[in-house]
């Protein structure tokens, strides 16, 4: 039996820790079980890679991201954990790592930790400086070693206070990889010189991201929401029950028109897209009992602030083959281009395309949404996307300089509620001008940017999508191992994509959590 | 009727031109001629002589001639694909790839992205040959509302004599000035020409606050910073203390002729002539993020 083998080969792998074997082995066992009924057609769908449900399971017993209210639990302590309110930063910290192996999500380990100024700011009175310094560093050097996975986010921002300076400093200082970082950026809140020490940092190691915080805060309601993972903006107290993605490259690919596209061919795969997104969520909110958890009890996540994630990928693929377009070649690529990215005809087909899948989402009811709606997302691919790009992203190796790429895409931010990354890759001639990194940050944002990202070239700490690799230990992996567990899929993303070719580019690859045997 | 340049490039975000993020407007032309030159087809004016209109490979090159029988190149952008074949026709370091802009045009060019930028900087070729353009530009920057805040500032060989300055200053925010050599009879060698002007230039900005940064190439054995240690960095501790001392790395990156037999510039080399320099007391130093 091929699973059996599989286990075997997971067992006996040189290069996993136990942990490691005993989550793939997890995974194999959900796999093994009988598919969730879905239709023939959507069956047919997901078989030829139109739709896909991102590896999640056939089972799914917990949602894809949880964003629980942490600040409620250091006020009123845990029943279940046994744990009361908690007094000072020593005991604010210590609840935290403890609630944190008891958050799951797709990943098994939490993709959100909180935002962690806002949450710690009361319980840092009377303390100075260097005692949360210590305290802080403390926490961090645990985060990454106890929970290693780039998937696990901390925002901070927009005030500018000590904890959010402090963060800034550990982070900058120690370079791990985890947690991933998003610093909330507000311009009527935000000093430029807090903004200018989060420039600093990513040209020092490529973190923290910039959010938009008004657009964001706009989309959600006054209880809040969080960045997750890698640039998934969801609910707090809630999150992602699930995320289904389209393919977009292979929708056009079997339209015979523009007109064809919009009209017959879109909407049908959006509808196969819901119908997969119904069949997965009812299974975990009425058949897993995620929804019994003291998470839900003690008031942490509401099951009403959960929604669907509905993702999108190969905007870039989906224009050019609609408009007919040839391959990019290394012969055309200073040219006059009628490439997506290059060329304002393409571009405006893409934010159509974009304004079209808003429409269908905005207006098609589900079972179990935010507001009974799924959020739009710009999806960032996983290690085995090969020949599609990310999202709504301009094809790696071929994207115009900085500011042309920027006023490329801005257009398409407004759609993607919960979620968008462009990842923007920055000549290291800018780390002697962190000054340049902000006002492009600034410029970005000012457009409608949701999310401001950028990789400077030659850190060792780099971006793959929205989680952080270190080029060093991708060099070492296919011998040691790693004790991280997202390496191995930065190395995939290293052998299958062109991560690591040409002008520093990013990749895109969110999470497959699989197995991969050879 | 505007002023108009005749500009080589146009790079609307550059990290390494100055403070900050900035649109870096390159004219064509230079009074001086480098042997290291990096960009040697921004040194001469096109004299439309059409030897580079046979060897386009794409014919995005012509020769036409105005009513007055005046011969003059066209570039069709759209055909071009850059190869650059043209630029090494060209038997006069020129380009027949240049365009003309109007202050008009610029100020468009900017308001385009003016959210992105901290600043412009005129840059070359030597920027300065085209001084009333500069001046222009500048005086109509200060005076727009929307654009006022960006600092402007002149990426300058500083051949310009104190007159010129002058007549910039009140629009000027800085100046970012190469040394290409200490000894008179080295900066001959290297730019076939003298260096009075341009320490003239550094002492003129220096004394009215517009002085940047100066820039050193450093080049082994053929540059003399090194052999004039003590000189030189007394000279860098007089300067005024926030101007940045930028050391630049000699490379082969773009060289022509008899400088491509010049010894690169280590990172160790630089390291050494940084510390030198350092020990004497020279602070706001520069180096090289890369050795390329």
């Amino acid at each position: 039996m091929a699973s059996q083998d599989n286990f075997a080969k997971i067992i006996r792998d040189p290069n996993l820790s136990s942990k490691q074997k005993s989550n793939y082995l997890a995974l194999e066992a959900e796999a093994s079980l009988t598919y969730l009924s879905i239709s023939p057609e959507l069956t047919q769908a997901k078989s030829t890679g139109v739709i896909c449900d991102m590896f999640e399971g056939h089972a799914p017993f917990k949602p894809r991201y949880v964003l629980p209210d942490y600040a409620k639990l250091l006020q009123n302590g845990s029943t279940y954990l046994e744990l009361s309110a908690a007094q000072d930063l020593d005991e604010a910290l210590n609840a935290l790592t403890i609630i944190y192996h008891h958050v799951p999500s797709v990943t098994s380990i939490p993709v959100y930790l909180g935002q962690l100024d806002e949450v710690l700011l009361p319980y840092c009175q009377g303390l100075d400086e260097e005692s949360i310094y210590r305290k802080i560093k403390l926490f961090w050097i645990m985060l990454d070693r106890t929970l290693p996975d780039a998937f696990m986010h901390v925002n901070i921002g927009p005030t500018d206070n000590i904890v959010c300076r402090t963060i800034l400093r550990v982070d900058a200082e120690l370079k791990q990889i985890a947690p991933n970082l998003t610093f909330m950026y507000d311009p009527s809140v935000t000093p430029d010189e807090l903004l200018q020490l989060a420039a600093n940092n990513i040209c020092e190691c490529s973190k923290p991201h910039i959010a938009n915080y008004p657009i964001h805060a706009n989309s959600y309601d006054d209880r809040g929401f969080g960045i997750v993972s890698c640039y998934n903006s969801l609910p707090l107290a809630g999150g992602a029950n699930t995320l289904v993605r389209l393919n977009l490259k292979e929708v056009a690919l079997t339209a015979h028109s523009i007109s064809d596209f919009f009209d017959n061919i879109l909407p049908k795969y959006c509808r196969l897209t819901f119908e997969l997104i119904e069949a997965r969520s009812k299974f975990l909110h009425e058949e897993s009992n995620f929804f019994n958890s003291f998470l839900v009890k003690e008031g942490l996540i509401e099951e009403s602030r959960f929604a669907p994630m509905f993702g999108i990928y190969g905007m870039a693929e989906a224009v050019n083959i609609l408009q007919g377009t040839p391959e990019f070649s290394e012969d055309n690529i200073d040219k006059p281009s009628s490439h997506y990215g290059h060329n304002t005809a393409a571009n405006e087909l893409g934010h159509k395309i974009s304004k079209a899948l808003d429409a269908i989402v905005k207006s098609t009811p589900v079972t179990y949404g935010y507001n009974g709606r799924a959020l739009l997302h710009s999806q960032g691919g996983i290690s085995i996307d090969k020949e599609v790009t990310p999202g709504v992203r301009i094809p790696y190796g071929t994207e115009p300089n900085p500011i042309a790429h920027i006023q490329a895409l801005a257009e398409h931010h407004q759609y993607y509620t919960s979620g968008i990354s462009d990842i923007l890759t920055i000549d290291e001639t800018i780390k002697s001008n962190p000054q340049a990194m902000m006002q492009l940050c600034k410029g970005a944002l000012s457009l409608g940017f949701r999310e401001f990202t950028a990789n400077v070239a030659s850190n060792d700490l780099v971006r793959v999508t929205g989680y952080m690799i270190k080029l060093s230990d991708i060099a070492t992996f296919k011998q040691a191992g790693s004790r991280t567990n997202t390496t191995s899929l930065g190395f995939d993303a290293a052998a299958n994509t062109r991560i690591l070719e040409r002008q520093p580019r990013v990749i895109a690859h969110e999470q497959s959590p699989s197995y991969a045997a050879d | 009727m505007s002023r108009v340049a005749t500009v080589n490039q146009i790079i609307p975000f550059s990290c390494v031109d100055g403070p900050g993020s900035r649109l870096v407007i390159f004219l064509q032309g230079c009074n001086f001629n480098c042997k290291n030159c990096h960009n040697p087809y921004t040194i001469d004016m096109c004299n439309s002589c059409g030897d580079c209109v046979a060897t386009c490979p794409v014919n995005a090159l012509s020769l036409t001639s105005s009513k007055e029988g005046k011969s003059k190149i066209v570039w069709d952008s759209d055909l071009c694909t850059q190869c650059d074949i043209c630029l090494s026709t060209c038997p006069k370091q020129s380009s027949p790839k240049t365009r003309q802009y109007s202050v008009p045009q610029i100020l468009e060019l900017i308001r385009a992205q003016v959210h992105f930028i901290n600043g412009i900087t005129i840059s070359g070729g030597e920027a300065t040959l085209q001084l009333p353009f500069i001046i222009e530009l500048f005086q109509a920057i200060k005076a727009s509302q929307d654009l006022m805040h960006l600092s402007c500032m002149i990426d300058s060989n500083g051949y310009l004599s104190e007159g010129g300055w002058l007549q910039v200053m009140p629009y000027l925010d800085g100046v970012m000035i190469d040394l290409k050599s200490w000894q008179q009879e080295t900066h001959n060698y290297i730019t076939g020409r003298d260096n009075h002007r341009v320490f003239s230039s550094l002492k003129l900005l220096a004394k009215h606050g517009k002085l940047y940064e100066i820039r050193l190439l450093h080049i082994p054995h053929v540059s003399d910073f090194d052999s004039e240690i003590d000189a030189v960095a007394s000279y860098l501790t007089r300067l005024p203390a926030n101007v940045r001392i930028k050391l630049n790395a000699f490379q082969h990156h773009g060289v022509t002729g008899e400088s491509l037999n010049w010894p690169i510039c280590s990172e160790e080399q630089m390291l050494e002539l940084a510390a030198r320099l350092t020990e004497r007391g020279v602070a706001n130093l520069v180096l090289p993020n890369v050795y390329l």
